[in-house]
């Protein structure tokens, strides 16, 4: 009889415990703004925080034109293998953070601001919403090579 | 085993279930996220909503939003979202605001030059009526709104031949990422309920209905 108790109970903690930890393992997903890119290729492996690019802040001030065509940047998360070495020549990024059109490059932490650790990824996709394959972050170019 | 026993152990499980609930509703008043309704006690997979993923907050500031480092102290730098937004034609999807509208209106004026602030873009305006098979409204895609924006490179010729119906176009590819989905659910206006009479915005034509399958057609039992 008390052995049966004691299993009872242990089976009725087993519950309350699952319970507790069923309702705190609720992902909560982030809740950036749509559009926004977390851009990590490279800067976590070099001790840097990713770098974060918010789309609808460039597009109050650009046309998608003059990044996307003019200055080529391609329509890929992560796809451009943007470093810094481009940067302080004057290409991608660099073509207005250059203290001329935009706050220049010295700034490090203004774009490198992400929480460490973030794949590469575009948040707010309608991809990420799908329901059955879960978000899978897109996959790097060092794990192409 | 006696109703005493019993009675303790649940309410054993009972108290520990609500303690959880307790701790997480504190959780989530500071992050504003909404607790799922529990079906049962008995398993925690019986929510409401298993799969439903609802922002329960939108535009947040840089340092709450989940992806940007609040200990980083530029984070604190960054604008908020709705600061930049205050005046703009709003949206019920993505970031909220009605681009189209936005520049339609004159309430924004962005750069088509990365440089030059008066350069005006190189504007075409033409509809291309795509028909559906399906029920829902044909698709029109507009030129107009879409080099506003963008240049005909952006599209012509890697996203889409420029020949009228030349291109297959589905939603399973749209959903993917492909086709109008290269830039629709990433940057542009989302694939939701909410925006499907966006591009399906051409009633069909009076008595059309859905075409019969094949399977309909041959079936012996009918
Ligand atoms: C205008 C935005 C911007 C600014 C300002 C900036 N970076 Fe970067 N940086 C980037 C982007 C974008 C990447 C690519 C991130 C990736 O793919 O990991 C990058 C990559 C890096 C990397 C890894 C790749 C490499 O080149 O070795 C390092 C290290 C780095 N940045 C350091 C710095 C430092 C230090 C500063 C300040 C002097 C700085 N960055 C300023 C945008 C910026
Ligand atoms: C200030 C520059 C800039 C402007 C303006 C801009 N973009 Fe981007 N866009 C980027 C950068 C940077 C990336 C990421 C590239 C990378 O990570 O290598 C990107 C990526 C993208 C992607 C790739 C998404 C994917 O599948 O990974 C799309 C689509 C896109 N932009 C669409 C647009 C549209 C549409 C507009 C206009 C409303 C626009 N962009 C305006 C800089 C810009
Ligand atoms: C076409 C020009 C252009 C390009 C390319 C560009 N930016 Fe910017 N960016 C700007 C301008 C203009 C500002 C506003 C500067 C100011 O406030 O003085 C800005 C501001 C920012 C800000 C600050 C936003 C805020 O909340 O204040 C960040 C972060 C940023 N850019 C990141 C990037 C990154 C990362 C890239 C490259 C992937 C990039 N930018 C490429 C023009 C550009
Ligand atoms: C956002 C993407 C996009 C942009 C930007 C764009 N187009 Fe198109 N274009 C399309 C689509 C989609 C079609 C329809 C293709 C189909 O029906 O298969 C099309 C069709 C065409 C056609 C064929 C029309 C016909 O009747 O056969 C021409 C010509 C054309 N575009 C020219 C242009 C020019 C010139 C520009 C720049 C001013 C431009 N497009 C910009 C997406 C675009
Ligand atoms: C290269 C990027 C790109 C592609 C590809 C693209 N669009 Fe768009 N589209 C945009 C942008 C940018 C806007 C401006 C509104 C926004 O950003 O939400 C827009 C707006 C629209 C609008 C809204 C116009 C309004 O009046 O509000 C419709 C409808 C639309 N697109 C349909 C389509 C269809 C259909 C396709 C595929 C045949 C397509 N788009 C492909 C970038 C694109
Ligand atoms: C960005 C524009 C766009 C949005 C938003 C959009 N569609 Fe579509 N849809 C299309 C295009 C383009 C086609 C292909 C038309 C054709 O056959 O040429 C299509 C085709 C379809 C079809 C026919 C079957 C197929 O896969 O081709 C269905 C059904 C459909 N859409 C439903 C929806 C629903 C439901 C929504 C809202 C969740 C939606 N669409 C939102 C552009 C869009």
């Amino acid at each position: 009889m008390s052995s049966k108790i004691k299993r009872n109970v242990l089976q009725s903690m087993i519950i309350g415990v699952l319970a507790y930890m069923g309702a705190l393992g609720v992902p909560q997903p982030a809740q950036a703004e749509y559009a926004d890119i977390v851009i990590n290729n490279y800067a976590d492996a070099a001790g840097m925080r990713p770098a974060v690019f918010p789309h609808w802040f460039h597009r109050i001030r650009f046309r998608c034109k003059v990044c996307h065509t003019d200055l080529g940047f391609a329509f890929k998360a992560g796809g451009n293998k943007i470093d810094m070495a481009k940067i302080i020549d004057g290409k991608f990024c660099g073509a207005c953070h250059n203290g001329e059109i935009a706050w220049s490059v010295e700034n490090c932490a203004m774009c490198h601001s992400g929480i460490p650790g973030q794949p590469t990824h575009f948040h707010g996709s309608t991809v990420q919403r799908l329901i059955a394959p879960a978000y899978q972050p897109l996959p790097t170019n060092d794990a192409k090579k | 085993m006696n109703h005493k026993t019993k009675a303790i152990s649940f309410s054993l499980a009972m108290l520990m279930s609500a303690f959880a609930w307790n701790t997480q509703s504190y959780a989530n008043e500071a992050t504003g996220v909404e607790l799922p309704v529990m079906l049962a006690e008995i398993s925690s997979v019986n929510t409401f909503n298993v799969n439903l993923k609802k922002p329960k907050s939108r535009n947040l500031p840089p340092a709450e939003d989940g992806i940007h480092d609040p200990e980083n102290e530029a984070t604190h730098s960054l604008q908020h979202p709705l600061d930049a937004y205050k005046g703009l034609p709003t949206s019920e999807y993505g970031n909220y605001v009605d681009w189209v509208k936005a520049l339609d209106e004159g309430k924004l004026r962005p750069r088509w030059d990365r440089s030059d602030p008066n350069e005006e873009p190189f504007v075409l305006d033409l509809d291309i009526v795509r028909p559906v098979k399906a029920s829902v409204p044909d698709v029109v895609f507009p030129h107009r709104q879409h080099t506003e924006w963008l240049y005909c490179s952006n599209c012509h010729p890697a996203i889409f031949i420029p020949q009228k119906n030349a291109n297959q176009i589905s939603m399973s590819a749209i959903l993917l990422g492909e086709k109008c989905g290269v830039c629709h659910g990433k940057v542009s206006f989302p694939i939701e309920t909410k925006t499907c009479r966006k591009c399906h915005s051409k009633p069909k034509p009076a008595g059309w209905t859905p075409p019969l399958s094949e399977a309909t057609l041959k079936n012996p039992w009918k």
